[in-house]
């Protein structure tokens, strides 16, 4: 119990410790311009304390821009699953469409949301003052959207015969089989796809906002940027990496949830 | 004409023949057990009856129909289980129940499936997930599940073999109790002869695959119920465990199987080691040269 608490309580500070030091040391001999440690913090500070406060359109405490990134992944995320869940189980049920499509996929998947974005913008020109949010949106879908497609294709394809058997003996009907026997057979694999899939909205929400330039922690942190102020890119970065994390073990929770199934 | 028939039912993967010109006719009311080696193509003959797989030659009818597709008139009992594991001992029945008899009213299919639980002793698990049961009881769901469908024949593939010695006596028991009670036509498939004469009236082997074929068939004449005990000492089940032994040890030995391989013979002419180093550097590899062969072995067990 002693050494358990010694792992997972003292070693990652020990882990934080380090790279702090490190941070310092680059400050004081070959990054001038990179802000201090302690720096960082005090400007941060009233982002931090304050996390909440809106003082203009891109000057808000930390958390509010956050939750404004949150909503955004949110709708496209949503949207990526709507759309690729379905994608996933025609290419697992069909080898006809795997092989019309899965070429397709393959080489859409690698293409980058930095170049999905200006596209997206495209679109939706005519969506007027919409059109950023709806441009970041189709972003956030199509670069999120593969790990579903394909952990839910490799799902369907991976299901048992014996429960195929049972739908065939019981004769169930086709809303019978999709409902009772493949979604439940395939779900702990969609959830995979599912977690991997949030992982890459987040990723891409930033990328968003900095071009688009929208309230939220990628466009403050792109804005700082050139307000010159980088204390606050630290931040930014910092709470990028939190919020990630949090998603990403809150999803593997909810995946565990399905595991047993 | 038999209730369930057979006719030169022949069934090949590719160019593996698994069984040739099977013929089999079960009567209603019949108990039937098959027995043969593993991997002789037991659960195929099953499939075959069940309607998962199609005869690549010869028919299979039940009463007079030929049988092209499952269907829950054959309730089948498979080896593992097959239970959904995301569903409760009671759904898993109640998803067989409402497939087969969809115009019921809801409160007769809960009904008919607690009827089957309760058949099968497992009332007090009802509300379990399979992985929380034991092999034993898993196996009893899927009797029960099939049961509920109230089929016309009832194929148990393989049911026991995936048990301890004790579950197993227990299980087939409970399988002779319930043979009993309903007088159902039952095709068990299984590959110990003493489980075979213990349950069936009627037990044939299946010949050593490739190419299995059914052997003839061993009546079994020992009233039910039998008992366990002193069925051992019956010198018919002595005489009829010993023939069938025979039989099937007879059809393995009897199989004379050419395997033919390719082989490649990997020549490799030796480095000259006298060569100075430096001047080998402009061939480094070995000189191979391939040769093929093809070489027929005569395997006799």
């Amino acid at each position: 119990m002693k050494s358990f608490k010694f792992d997972w309580l003292v070693l990652p500070f020990i882990g934080i410790a380090v790279v702090m030091l490190l941070w310092q040391v680059s400050c004081a001999t070959w990054a001038k311009d990179l802000p201090t440690p302690s720096k960082t913090w005090e400007t941060s500070k009233p982002y931090i304390m304050e996390p909440f406060a809106k003082r203009g359109e891109m000057d808000q405490g930390i958390l509010r821009f956050t939750w404004y990134s949150l909503i955004l992944v949110a709708k496209g995320y949503a949207l990526a699953l709507i759309i690729g869940t379905p994608i996933g189980f025609f290419l697992g049920l069909s080898k006809t469409f795997t092989k019309a499509f899965d070429p397709i996929i393959q080489v859409l998947r690698p293409v980058s949301p930095l170049a999905w974005l200006p596209l997206g913008l495209v679109l939706f020109m005519g969506a007027g003052k919409n059109a950023s949010e709806l441009g970041a949106l189709f972003t956030i879908a199509v670069c999120s959207m593969w790990p579903t497609v394909l952990n839910t294709a490799v799902g369907v394809r991976a299901i048992p015969q014996d429960y195929l058997n049972v739908a065939k003996v019981l004769k169930l009907s086709r809303r019978k089989t999709l409902f009772k026997v493949l979604i439940p057979a395939s779900l702990p694999y969609m959830f995979t796809g599912f977690r991997l899939s949030l992982g890459i909205a987040w990723l891409v929400i930033v990328a968003a906002e900095m071009l688009t330039g929208r309230p939220g922690v990628g466009g403050f942190l792109w804005q700082e940027y050139n307000a010159l102020i980088y204390e606050h890119i630290i931040l930014c970065i910092i709470t990028i990496g939190v919020v990630g994390f949090i998603l990403d073990r809150l999803m593997s929770v909810v995946e565990k949830k399905f595991k047993t199934a | 004409m038999a209730y369930l028939e057979l006719k030169n039912v022949s069934k090949s993967f590719g160019n593996s023949p698994v069984l040739k010109d099977v013929n089999l006719s079960v009567e209603s009311g019949e108990f039937v057990a098959i027995v043969g080696f593993s991997g002789a193509g037991k659960t195929t003959l099953i499939s075959l009856i069940a309607g998962l797989l199609n005869p690549t030659s010869g028919l299979v009818t039940l009463n007079g129909a030929v049988i092209t597709a499952p269907g829950p008139d054959r309730g089948i009992v498979f080896q593992n289980y097959s239970l959904l594991p995301w569903l409760t001992v009671f759904e898993n029945i109640l998803l067989a129940v409402e497939a087969v008899f969809p115009s019921w009213s809801a409160e007769q299919q809960k009904a008919h499936v607690e009827k089957y639980i309760e058949m099968v002793n497992l009332t007090p698990a009802r509300n379990k997930k399979p992985s929380e049961l034991s092999g034993g009881m898993r196996q009893r769901v899927s009797v029960a599940r099939t049961l509920a469908m109230e089929p016309q024949i009832l194929l148990l593939d393989e049911p026991l073999s995936a048990l301890d010695a004790l579950t197993r006596a227990t299980l087939q028991d409970e399988i002779a109790r319930i043979r009993t009670q309903h007088q159902k036509t039952i095709v068990l498939i299984t590959n110990d002869p003493d489980e075979g004469i213990y349950l069936a009236d009627r037990i044939i082997p299946l010949t050593a695959g490739p190419s299995a074929t059914l052997g003839p068939s061993f009546e079994v004449k020992i009233p039910h119920p039998r008992d366990r005990k002193s069925i051992n000492h019956d010198e018919h089940f002595k005489q009829l465990r010993r023939e069938i032994v025979d039989f099937m040890l007879g059809s393995k030995s009897e199989r004379h199987t050419a395997i033919t391989k390719k082989l490649i013979l990997p020549d490799i002419e030796p480095e000259d080691l006298n060569i100075p180093r430096s001047m080998t550097a402009w061939r480094k590899t070995p000189i191979r040269k391939r040769e093929q062969k093809e070489e027929a072995v005569e395997v006799k067990p």
